[in-house]
Order: structure tokens, then C-alpha cells, then sequence
């Protein structure tokens, strides 16, 4: 799922200094399950704008909403009847959503409530980990399941580098050695002349450098 | 001859080969690496310049290269991948090559958590194995990684830097074969002081012959007092520090640690030189580069020789 | 009417301040008592996060308080009940009570 962190009270607080008339729009997607912006934390957080502002003398008038997917424009349509009444769209749902909740609603000014995270898993209740960083150009198969790209500090296609010691990463004793993992990994599947082979130079225009990338599956269309 | 850079002749000579390394000013006065350059040339057959080691900016290898060469040095140009992407790596090995420098020492690079600025983007475009395989394409064939043919391929006696120390232990010397194979012609080691574990090493890359196939140089670094000898296997990622390294040179009375991490690191080239498939050694003096000449003098490994 | 603290979220605790709540407590079975194994666990959570959300924002902190009894302690519920009272007394009215008192003072002010 796309995870994400609530932007500090304050920071979002600051955003909203000149309006006085909002909505906060949540999304029932992956936010939801990583509950940073479902419909339960639109409540808690409207509640908590409104208290915030009227404890410093000043209200604040908020619609609370919660969109299926804020990524789909036939639920974002929802909130066209009603969103021209409101001075701004205070959104808890990731980037992608915020931004096409901006594209659709061109005259209304979008906040994020969030900083979205990173592609990621549910470790345990409370904890999120990185597991994909969408390159665009899969190489599983070579590394026993486990991406270097996203799992190496140095995104090394042929790690692990020297700063491993036994089995932790020298950018953070929080963070395991990719390559140590994929190593492991792959001797356990019997797989290690994986290992010897020298693979080909990334092509990185599948990732994040050519401007936003798009998927157009004619088949679908 | 690959690149008929000296310090590839001293090699297939046969000669035990010396290299040493400079670290750049973090600054732009060139009489700093003038200063260096002094206490280096004639005890080396080729100096490593740094390039932003540990993610600290400083003076570009290539500026320091071209400054110990004025000087008569010759220079080994060391080459981060995580700073620059495969076109600007492309472009300063043609201008590296074009000025002359003829040694190429092929890095990951230190993490940029490590230096002057944690929040810089890093690049690891390609990686160092790649980098090895890009300059052994582009001196080899004489064409860029896209096929375009190069007008006037760069020349490089090509290098890989290996840490026998670092863990999974068992992947090392497989790794050393890699970079072989991507196209390295010699490696220098991380620092060695865990000399058993390396012995171990060398065993093993001996068994996948790889000594016929690349100049192993073994990197060694004098220690200055057990505190830095501390400091480093607390702060330096696979720095493998043995206890009776460190308990030999803090039995010594401050004043005279510094004489005996010199005498400990001459004894160390001089079992280094006796060992089979060590065809050099890597003396990385960090910011003590005086004591050059004492050492390696010192190994009996002066003069150095004088290739046509 | 709600079966179980379990069931209290962070909004409907916020939802009593926005309405004029001066203090909060939330009184659930005692730990390792809850008749849904751990709804009075969770409270506990939710009401340690809507503590410090009301620190962030200024209002709080000592207006919101968990307690365990257990349904025969009657008297020690008086006295839990007294001494969060008390508690209350001694922070005062919420700064959105003051807020709202005030603009009712003006307004009043503005009518004559």
C-alpha cells in the first residue's frame, strides 16, 4: 500500500490561516488501512482544526468527507456538486490523490494533510517498511524476491558494498543489508549463481526520470 | 599494455608494487596537494586521489591528480558512482584520460549520510561493478555504452577496491571474481590488520586463481595511537581491528604509539611482500603522508623502480 | 449507549470537548477484565493519543484521564470521579469554554 505520516497539527494549521470555511477529504483506500487518512482520522482531525482554532479565537466551518479512492475520478465527481461552497480541500489521501483532487477542482485550493510515504508493507500494527519503489522494471526473480533497489541504501546491483557488518547496513543499525538479505535468500533457494552474473546497466527512464510515467493498457481502453 | 600507465609496467614486471594515497584539500589552494605530492614522489609507482571520501566535499580527484602529475607524480584517479550518473562519469574519465592520468580506481562511494551534506540526493546510477564493465568497454572496444563509436578510447589501467572484512565473508572473493570478470586489472584492499582473515581470503581467491588474473594490492594504514586504532573499529563500517593490534599499541607510552604503529605497519608489508599472490601494497597514510617515505623505506621496498 | 470503553474512538472523545467538555474520563473494567478480551486496552490508547493531540493543540493536557474499576467499586468511583473533578477545577474551564464565554459577553455588550 502507499503509506503516509499526519503533517504536524501546526504545519497544517499554518496552511489553513486564511480560510475559514473547509473541507477535509479522506480516502478509503491504502490510507485507510495505514490510518493516516481514512474517514476516522478526517474525524479526529477536523475536530481537533476546530478545537485548535476556536481555543485561538478564531472558527473554522468544516465539511468532513471520505472518498472511496481519491485516485478515481468517478468518486472525486462526488464532491463536484458541493466543493465550489468551500475556500479550500484540506486532503489526507496520498500525492496522487491530492493532486488529481486539484486537477479536477481547478478554482479550488488543495492542502496536503499528509506526507505521503513510500510503497510499502505493515510490519506490525503501527509499523510500515518500504518494499518497492517502482522503477518500473522488475528483477525479483534474480534476487531471491528481495529488491535491491529499494532494499540497498545504495541501490547496488551488485552489493552488498563494504560497509555490511553482519547483516546491518552501515546508514543505519535500524536498517538490514539488502544484499545480505538477497544473499541469504538465495542460497536458501539454491539459487546463488544468481549472484556471479553481471547484470546490465538499470535503465532508469522506466523509473523516475522521464516525467511522469503512464500505463495505457489498449486492451482495457 | 592496457593503458602503459607505470604502475601497470611495475606490475608485469613483476616488481611488488607501492601505491599510496592522497586525500584533496577541502579547499581550493593547490599548495596543499603540492605539499602531499612532496612527501610522496619517489616511494610510490602511483597516488590515489580521493574522490569526496566519506561524502566530504572537497578538492575534485581530478584537480588533485592533475596537480601531484605537475608535480611528477603519477596519478590514480579514484572514481565514486554515488555523485555522478554514467554521463558525467563517461565524460570525466574521456577528460581524465585525455589529461593523462592513466589509473582508474572504481568505488560505490561512502553514503552521503556520512558527509557535509546527509540531505544531498545521491545518484548510484550504475554501480561499481558497472562502472569497472563501462570503462573496460570504452577502453577495450572503443565505444560508449550506447555503441557509439569513441573518438580516441580512454585508457585506463583499470582498479576495484575489495573490504575482505566486510560481511557475508563467504561473498567476498565471489565478488572479487566479479569485478575480475567486469573487467578490473588490479584491486586494492581495505585496510588490513586482521592479518589471519585475510590470509583466509587470499586462500580462497588463490583457489579461484585469481591472482594470475588481478594485481592484488593489500591496503595498509598506520595507526598514530591505540585511540585512533579504537576510534576506527567503533566508527568505520568493516574495519576489523583485532584485539592484539590494538593492545600491542596501547602498551606503548603515548608519546611513543606513533613509532609503533610505523613499526607495526612496516612488519605487516614486509609479511605482506613474503605472501604469495600479493603483488603490492596500498599505503593509505591518512593525513600523515610525511611518514611515506619512513614506511615504505622502511618495508625495503625503495627505490622504486624506474620503467621505460 | 456504548457496550465497552473498546468501542470510545479518538473522535468521539474530541467530539466532547468540541462540545464544551471541560475534562474527560473514561472509566473502563479493569486491565485484563474486559469481557472483549482488550477494548479496555484499547481505550487506554486511544486515550493516551487524544492526551497528547490536546497537549499539541493547547487546550489540554490534564483534561482527559483513563480509569480501571471494576462495576463493584462504587465507592472508589465517587472518589475517582471527586478527584478528577478536582482535577479539573484546579486547570479551569477549557480555553474553548473561555473563547465562547467571551463572544457571548460581546455579544451581549454589542445588544444593549
Amino acid at each position: 500500500m502507499i503509506t503516509g505520516t499526519p503533517k504536524p497539527i501546526e504545519e497544517i494549521l499554518e496552511m489553513l490561516e486564511p480560510y475559514d470555511n473547509i473541507i477535509v477529504a479522506g480516502c478509503h483506500g491504502c490510507v485507510t488501512v495505514c490510518r493516516v487518512g481514512g474517514e476516522k482520522e478526517v474525524q479526529v482531525l477536523a475536530s481537533t482544526l476546530r478545537l485548535a482554532r476556536e481555543a485561538a479565537g478564531r472558527t473554522i466551518t468544516i465539511r468532513e468527507v471520505s472518498l472511496e479512492r481519491q485516485c478515481d475520478p468517478e468518486y472525486i465527481e462526488q464532491m463536484r456538486p458541493y466543493v465550489g461552497d468551500y475556500q479550500a480541500v484540506l486532503s489526507i489521501a496520498c500525492g496522487a490523490g491530492i493532486q488529481f483532487l486539484a486537477e479536477k477542482f481547478t478554482t479550488t485550493p488543495l492542502l496536503p494533510g499528509i506526507n505521503t510515504g513510500f510503497l510499502g508493507v505493515t510490519v506490525r500494527q503501527g509499523e510500515w517498511s518500504e518494499r518497492c519503489q517502482g522503477c518500473g522494471d522488475c528483477v525479483l526473480h534474480l534476487t531471491g524476491g528481495i529488491c535491491p533497489v529499494t532494499r540497498c541504501a545504495k541501490s547496488l546491483f551488485h552489493g552488498p558494498c563494504g560497509g555490511s557488518v553482519q547483516g546491518i547496513c552501515e546508514v543505519d543499525k535500524e536498517v538490514k543489508c539488502g544484499w545480505q538479505l538477497i544473499i541469504d535468500r538465495l542460497k536458501a533457494l539454491g539459487q546463488m549463481e544468481n549472484y556471479g552474473k553481471l547484470k546490465p546497466y538499470k535503465g532508469w527512464n522506466s523509473s523516475r526520470d522521464g516525467g511522469p510515467r503512464r500505463i495505457i493498457r489498449e486492451d482495457m481502453i | 599494455m592496457k593503458s602503459g600507465s607505470n604502475l601497470e609496467k611495475v606490475l608485469a614486471a613483476g616488481h611488488f608494487s607501492v601505491t599510496a594515497e592522497c586525500g584533496p584539500p577541502r579547499g581550493a589552494d593547490p599548495d596543499i596537494v603540492r605539499k602531499k605530492a612532496a612527501f610522496v614522489k619517489g616511494n610510490v609507482d602511483a597516488c590515489n586521489v580521493t574522490d569526496n571520501q566519506t561524502s566530504v566535499v572537497r578538492m575534485s580527484s581530478l584537480a588533485g591528480c592533475l596537480l601531484i602529475k605537475e608535480e611528477g607524480i603519477e596519478p590514480l584517479i579514484q572514481m565514486v558512482v554515488r555523485d555522478r550518473n554514467r554521463i558525467a562519469l563517461q565524460s570525466d574519465l574521456l577528460g581524465a584520460s585525455a589529461m593523462g592520468v592513466r589509473n582508474l580506481l572504481c568505488l560505490s562511494g561512502d553514503h552521503q549520510k556520512f558527509g557535509d551534506d546527509p540531505q544531498a540526493k545521491n545518484v548510484f546510477d550504475i554501480d561499481s561493478m558497472q562502472l569497472i564493465h563501462m570503462v573496460k568497454t570504452m577502453r577495450d572496444e572503443g565505444i560508449f555504452p550506447s555503441g557509439d563509436k569513441i573518438q580516441g578510447a580512454p585508457q585506463f589501467y583499470i582498479g576495484c577496491a575489495v573490504n575482505p572484512f566486510a560481511d557475508p565473508f563467504e561473498i567476498r572473493v565471489p565478488r572479487l571474481k566479479l569485478k575480475m570478470e567486469a573487467g578490473a586489472d588490479f584491486v586494492q584492499t581495505q585496510c588490513i590488520y586482521n592479518m589471519e582473515k585475510f590470509k583466509k581470503y587470499l586462500e580462497l581467491a588463490k583457489q579461484e586463481g585469481l591472482p594470475d588474473k588481478i594485481k592484488i594490492l593489500a591496503g595498509v594504514t598506520p595507526l598514530k595511537s591505540a585511540g585512533m586504532a579504537k576510534f576506527m573499529r567503533r566508527m568505520v563500517a568493516g574495519m576489523d581491528i583485532p584485539d592484539e593490534v590494538v593492545n600491542r599499541i596501547a602498551a606503548e607510552p603515548k608519546e611513543k604509539q606513533a613509532a609503533k604503529g610505523i613499526e607495526m605497519c612496516i612488519e605487516q608489508i614486509q609479511e605482506l611482500k613474503e605472501m604469495e599472490g600479493v603483488a603490492g601494497v596500498h599505503v593509505m597514510a591518512i593525513e600523515w603522508e610525511e611518514k611515506l617515505e619512513e614506511i615504505i623505506g622502511g618495508a625495503g621496498l625503495l627505490p622504486r623502480p624506474v620503467m621505460a | 449507549m456504548l457496550p465497552c470503553t473498546g468501542r470510545i474512538d479518538e473522535s468521539l472523545l474530541l467530539k466532547a470537548f468540541e462540545n464544551g467538555a471541560d475534562g474527560v474520563m473514561v472509566i473502563g473494567c479493569l486491565e485484563g477484565d474486559c469481557h472483549y478480551v482488550s477494548g479496555n486496552i484499547r481505550a487506554r490508547a486511544r486515550v493516551e493519543r487524544v492526551y497528547a493531540i490536546l497537549e499539541r493543540i493547547k487546550i489540554g493536557p490534564n483534561r482527559i484521564r483513563m480509569y480501571n474499576l471494576s462495576a463493584g467499586e462504587g465507592s472508589k468511583f465517587a472518589a475517582f470521579a471527586n478527584e478528577f473533578v478536582d482535577q479539573i477545577r484546579e486547570i479551569g474551564p477549557s480555553p474553548i469554554n473561555l473563547v465562547r464565554a467571551g463572544n457571548q459577553g460581546v455579544t451581549e455588550k454589542e445588544a444593549t
